[in-house]
């Protein structure tokens, strides 16, 4: 496959992404101990109008000065539509954080704008070109209508659902079981899918009904989700629990990478693993499973 | 050179934070910093020299700095120092 600028495969694990309030200095200095695949400072919602600018430095100066571990360093920035983006990435963007999580993203343009933004900025500080990684979040119907040309955009590595905003823009009524999302997220999930693209599924609410989350997330593994975003260090386990694969699960997706592997060495056209033919698609799911194994047992 | 608007706060009494506070002194008085720290004695001296690191980055005086501190690391300290700078004069605001 030809390789587009800004259109880099990113295959890294994000089973939790943990948003932790921008305004939180105890939370983010502890950010690394809680073990998430991918730390989200957020300077959207959990922060009052009256405290952007505070977050917005404290956010600045923590992902200049402390180390972060394994954990992969993104940024909820203020929307497109408020007068807290352009200080937003100003500060943050001279920071190279790994990513950008960018709120009620609806369409091809919005994604348009943040590449230009952010090529500007990596530009006037003498960053390499493109590493930043855009990460939108569909919290809008509009959003879903135009999902396809979002994901199509540059630098996109994930995309989530605001599951709460989404329910409400629709007029539905939120469920336990999230029935309400099940179209929407479908479409997402297959949009991501069309890209090599991770598509994240929304929080979980309730952080005391551990059991609830385990089921929702085995729910979001089954319909194609790479991963879910969390709200509290304690539903972590929880989640990575989920994502960890059966015995069985591994035995067979060893054998489907390695009969794989022999194939190319032989110059094989198709192979069979327990009698049924596999093809590329049956190969990166079996090196998903193999990755999230391996992480599990970390 | 920036000038004073109003008496302003940045951070949080909460564990792992620093407030500070930025009132305008009197003329020709310099910067005059009250800290309040559990860990005073031993770390005090280092807290005020990383708040007058950012002091000086800003080029401000003529005020006076009460910061309470509640065990914050350099980049929180750092970082409610420049907040406040910013609110007391009227800079990118918001």
């Amino acid at each position: 496959m030809k390789k587009e600028p800004f259109k880099e495969k990113d295959d890294r694990l994000r089973r939790t992404r943990l948003y932790i309030p921008g305004n939180h200095p105890a939370m983010i200095q502890n950010a690394e101990i809680y073990g998430a695949d991918s730390l989200i400072f957020d300077l959207e919602d959990s922060i009052p109008l009256t405290e952007k600018d505070t977050a917005r430095i404290l956010v600045r100066n923590a992902i200049q000065a402390l180390n972060f571990g394994r954990s992969e360093v993104t940024v909820r920035i203020n929307g497109i539509n408020t007068p807290f983006l352009e200080k937003d990435l100003e500060a943050i963007v001279p920071t190279k954080p790994d990513g950008l999580l960018l709120p009620k993203a609806e369409t091809e343009e919005d994604i348009l704008f943040l590449h230009e933004r952010i090529t500007e900025l990596e530009k006037k500080h003498g960053l390499p070109v493109g590493k930043i990684r855009i990460m939108p979040i569909i919290e809008t119907a509009l959003g879903v209508v135009n999902v396809e040309k979002i994901v199509a955009a540059p630098r996109i590595a994930a995309v989530g659902i605001g599951g709460e905003d989404l329910t409400a823009d629709i007029g539905a009524i939120r469920t336990p079981d999230g029935r309400e999302l099940e179209y929407i997220s479908s479409k997402i999930i297959v949009a991501c899918a069309a890209y090599h693209i991770q598509a994240i599924d929304t929080v979980f609410a309730d952080i005391n009904d551990q059991e609830g989350l385990f089921q929702a997330t085995k729910r979001a593994i089954s319909r194609g989700f790479q991963g879910k975003s969390v709200i509290h260090p304690s539903q972590i386990e929880v989640v990575h629990r989920a994502f960890m694969p059966s015995e069985e699960e591994i035995e067979k997706a060893k054998r489907i990478v390695k009969a794989y592997r022999e194939s190319l060495k032989k110059g094989l056209g198709a192979v069979s693993v327990d009698g049924r033919m596999i093809d590329l698609p049956i190969v990166m799911r079996a090196e998903r499973i193999l990755k999230r194994a391996k992480a599990g047992k970390k | 050179m920036v000038k004073f608007v109003r008496t302003a706060q940045a951070g949080s009494l909460e564990s792992c934070d620093i407030l500070v506070t930025i009132t305008k002194g009197k003329e020709q008085s310099g910067v005059k910093i009250n800290l309040e720290s559990s860990a005073k004695k031993q770390f005090g001296d280092r807290i005020i020299a990383e708040i007058m690191e950012v002091v000086k980055k800003f080029g401000v005086t003529d005020i006076v700095i009460s910061a309470v501190d509640k065990g914050a690391l350099t980049y929180c300290i750092q970082a409610r120092t420049e907040a406040a700078i910013k609110r007391a004069f009227g800079v990118d605001e918001k």
